[in-house]
């Protein structure tokens, strides 16, 4: 199982930096997001996956899935959102004010 | 600590009182309190005289960071001894002149002395420390120093000019020099000299002596202004007269010189380091002196001229490291050429010191120092005409001066070359006293052409801006009329110095030669006999006056109208590349693209990552112990796959938002099959509202548009995207199998065994998060707190319409 979602963490790096490169701002938020799935897998599948129960105790488990993974990618899934809602809204308001979602109208400064 | 490392560092306290000095007492010139220092620091120093011509020497040693070897300790022999004399001796007389000549009402005077004070006591760690690291230290504390005083007038465009040209230059050259030391620490083991010196012979044996000597040759010919570093002293000139005096002639110039006396204990007697030394010594010779004929600038003249005799005393010094070939042999052939580069060292200083402080006056006096609106002074300023006669004579190299005597000698020592029998210099042995001669033509001529120009003709005060001309102020003569003094005194009783510094320095140069007790006999006299030396001389002054008779008909001749010398086009030019060069690569990379960026960040990224794997055999990954795959899991797979592959298709807004969604719900799916239910429950909230967030969003935002990108673009993505997905997962099977392969103990047992016990939680990633890690997780709510404050503000604010986001 390792080796396949290892495949699939890939696919969906792959994906998240071709979007990248796009040159649409929904595209670049929405690869962002896409980023965040790709990481929290990837910690999840290097610790191993599916090795014992789930991390609450209880009298019939011998062994528990790693516990540490999972706090870490918890606190990442919570941050991953704050940090898509802020891009979200700026693009929003990029668009307000300079009326084109196109990244390559967008570059360089007022000064230049 | 003892009084000698308090000599260095006092300099350095006084510098920090000067400002409070100059601010609390402004009735009283800041110069008179500076001045104590280094009077008090000359006759300090002085003390040591008959110790170190005893043979004797110093060492104190203060620990600074042992275990690299780096120590202060200072280090005094007849060499030090002798530099630290020029430093504090001058700087005295420096110090005094420039009360006078700096006025207190409308110079900034904390600036100057403050940096006056930090260059004298750089330079007497310079000459005074033992361990190279410490040289070096003190050495770019001078190159510092020096580009602040120049720069003093910083409001000068000519000033800020001159200070970057000369910080650049001997920057560089103190860089290399650093290399040229640890290459030395690298062969030898030390950083001290004297111990260096006592490993002569390993350092000479090492395959890598050729590269440190040249790395520190280049430190040393950049600070000494040998060709073609010689370029930033002209444009030093711009500091006030008494910098140049101090700084550019007498003093931190030398620290070159010092260098390369110095260490020739460790490189001399090696055939390279002869020739090298020697040939850029003459070569700097003759164009320095050339050069300074075609000046029109007083200081410019003065510039060029030192430039020349600084290739003077460092050419001696390359014949007379010879004396380590010999070992012992026939001392007397390489004794002449290091007699005379310590004789002309202080010759040089004091006349030139006393031609400096007197361009200084007649700048002061007149308003300008250019040659062709000055004439007739002799009669205006006899004071200043009497002390350049003196100054120019003894340059000039004639008797009864202190310059006749080391220019006899030194063409002694370049004659002296021609007998060695070593280096092959049988065949062209002779080419070196022939360009010597040359060189003393020149330096004949120039002299003769300052004062002629300045001093005879006819005085007409209309090509002057001031009204009246009249002599300096007595206390601005006192130091020139020194200094002359010096001359004259060293020209008549010149043995005077000859076992007191001159031989004390020359042992201290040439060290080990002489067993312990003997001396090297130093005798200086004005009488040889009709030698070849004296007809030499002769030959100079009657080919000098020759040339100075048909001035007129060189006057308008190329040679003599520009003044620029052709290697100021190669920096100025080569400073321009560098700034457009640079310019250019910026604008190529900064294109303000983010999938330029993107292109950049991730080719690097992949190529270490794939660099590393092949290095360390990653991807042979062995015992993979991998959980089965039940069959409903590849269905699960296979959707999540075709949600996120049809992603960069989709030219839809909404369609694009629903795969986005639909992938994060499956993330949560796979969440709870990974045996994760706290994280399944978190990304179900989260994803529900992201996709709502979308869905607000996206009603505001334009249609997608099709993009058409280019064939050759879209592969570069394409093979960038792949490549870097191909190594997220090589590396996700690394780390999985060395996990495996080195079964350490997890930190997460830990938590399993304690969760229940400490914290009274059954859910262990719960316990993590609000207990073990729990401020962690008050510092996570308040990064939330901040994105949603964020997001409000970034709704609500309204905006007038031209801001830039």
């Amino acid at each position: 199982m390792e080796l396949l979602m290892s495949i699939v963490i890939g696919i969906i790096f792959s994906v998240t930096i071709y979007l990248f490169m796009s040159k649409n701002l929904l595209r670049v938020v929405a690869a962002t997001l896409l980023l965040s799935h790709g990481v929290h897998l990837l910690l999840l599948t290097m610790s191993g996956l599916q090795r014992g129960a789930a991390p609450i105790l209880s009298f019939d488990a011998d062994a528990y899935t790693d516990p540490l993974p999972q706090a870490l990618v918890l606190t990442a899934i919570v941050i991953s959102f704050g940090v898509t809602a802020i891009l979200l809204v700026m693009s929003y308001r990029t668009y307000k004010v300079h009326k084109t979602d196109d990244l390559e109208e967008l570059r360089g400064s007022a000064d230049e | 600590m003892t009084l000698l490392h308090w000599a260095v560092l006092l300099p350095f306290i006084a510098a920090i009182l000067i400002p409070f000095l100059y601010k609390y007492l402004k009735r009283i010139h800041t110069g008179w309190f500076v001045l104590i220092l280094p009077l008090v620091l000359f006759v300090y120093f002085l003390s040591f005289i008959p110790k170190t011509s005893s043979g004797e020497v110093i060492l104190n040693n203060l620990n600074w960071v042992p275990s690299l070897g780096i120590n202060f300790n200072v280090y005094l022999d007849g060499l030090s001894l002798l530099f630290a004399l020029l430093i504090t001796g001058i700087g005295s007389l420096v110090v005094l002149y420039s009360i006078y000549y700096l006025s207190k009402h409308k110079e900034k005077l904390n600036n100057f002395y403050v940096y006056l004070l930090m260059f004298m006591g750089a330079m007497l760690g310079v000459v005074l420390s033992d361990n190279l690291i410490v040289i070096y230290v003190f050495w770019e504390l001078t190159s510092i120093a020096s580009s602040l005083l120049i720069s003093y007038w910083y409001t000068r465009e000519k000033s800020v000019y001159g200070a970057q040209k000369s910080m650049y230059i001997t920057v560089f050259g103190g860089l290399s020099m650093l290399g040229g030391f640890s290459l030395l620490y690298v062969i030898a083991g030390t950083f001290s000299i004297r111990e260096l010196i006592a490993n002569a012979d390993l350092v000479m044996a090492s395959s890598l002596f050729i590269p440190a000597m040249i790395l520190v040759l280049l430190g040393a010919f950049t600070k000494s202004a040998q060709f073609p570093f010689h370029i930033w002293l002209p444009d030093a000139m711009e500091a006030p007269t008494p910098v140049s005096a101090y700084l550019h002639s007498a003093t931190m110039v030398k620290a070159g010189i010092y260098l390369v006396a110095r260490l020739t204990g460790v490189f001399g007697g090696a055939p390279e380091w002869f020739w090298i030394i020697t040939i850029a010594g003459l070569v700097t010779l003759t164009w320095g002196s050339i050069s300074a004929v075609r000046q029109k600038d007083l200081k410019g003249i003065l510039a060029f001229s030192t430039v020349s005799q600084l290739g003077l005393i460092m050419s001696l010094l390359g014949a007379g490291s010879a004396a380590f070939y010999f070992q012992d042999g026939d001392n007397a052939l390489y004794m002449t050429a290091i007699l005379a580069a310590v004789f002309h060292l202080i010759n040089h200083a004091t006349f030139k010191g006393s031609l400096f402080m007197a361009a200084g006056i007649i700048d002061h006096e007149t308003g300008t120092r250019d040659i062709r609106k000055l004439g007739g002074l002799m009669t205006v300023l006899p004071v200043t005409a009497t002390i350049s006669l003196i100054g120019l004579a003894s340059m000039a190299g004639l008797p009864p001066f202190n310059g006749f005597l080391s220019k006899e000698l030194f063409f002694t020592g370049m004659l002296n070359v021609t007998e060695y029998g070593i280096f092959n210099l049988e065949t062209f042995g002779f080419i070196i006293p022939v360009i010597a001669w040359i060189a003393s033509v020149f330096t004949f001529l120039y002299c003769i052409l300052m004062f002629s120009k300045t001093f005879m003709g006819k005085f007409d005060i209309s090509k002057l801006k001031v009204k009246h001309v009249h002599e300096a102020p007595i206390g601005m003569l006192i130091s020139p009329v020194i200094l002359a003094a010096l001359v004259v005194v060293f020209g008549l009783f010149p043995n005077l110095l000859a076992y007191s510094l001159i031989e004390p320095a020359m042992a201290a140069i040439i060290p080990g030669i002489l067993s312990p007790g003997e001396f090297f006999d130093v005798h200086i006299s004005h009488w040889h006999g009709f030698s070849p030396e004296l007809w030499m001389t002769f030959g100079v002054v009657a080919l000098g006056i020759l040339l100075f008779m048909t001035f007129k008909k060189w006057e308008n001749t190329a040679f003599y109208r520009g003044e620029q010398d052709l290697f100021n086009y190669a920096y100025d030019s080569g400073y321009e590349g560098l700034i457009k060069g640079s310019q250019w690569i910026t604008r190529l990379q900064m294109t303000g693209r983010l999938r330029d960026y993107f292109i950049y960040m991730n080719t690097f990224i992949i190529l270490i990552m794939a660099y590393t794997m092949y290095r360390y055999s990653l991807p042979a990954i062995q015992s993979l112990d991998l959980s089965p795959i039940p069959i409903y899991f590849w269905l699960v797979i296979l959707v999540f796959i075709g949600s996120i592959v049809v992603i960069p298709f989709i030219n839809n807004r909404v369609a694009l938002i629903i795969a986005t969604g639909v992938s994060g719900f499956i993330v949560a799916l796979l969440f709870v099959l990974f045996r994760a239910p706290d994280l399944a429950l978190t990304q179900l909230l989260i994803e529900s509202v992201s996709v709502i967030l979308f869905m607000l969003v996206f009603y505001h935002l334009p249609k997608l548009k099709k993009v058409k990108t280019p064939p050759k673009m879209k592969a570069v993505k394409l093979i960038i995207s792949i490549g870097f997905g191909l190594m997220i997962t090589l590396g996700s099977l690394s780390v999985f199998s060395m996990g495996q392969e080195v079964n350490f103990d997890s930190i997460s047992e830990y938590y399993t065994e304690n969760s229940k016990e400490e914290a009274g939680g059954y859910n262990i990633v719960n316990v993590i998060l609000v207990d073990f890690r729990g401020l962690d997780t008050m510092l996570e709510i308040l990064v939330v707190s901040m994105a949603v404050l964020t997001v409000v503000s970034l709704i609500r604010l309204r905006f007038k319409g031209s801001e830039d986001i």
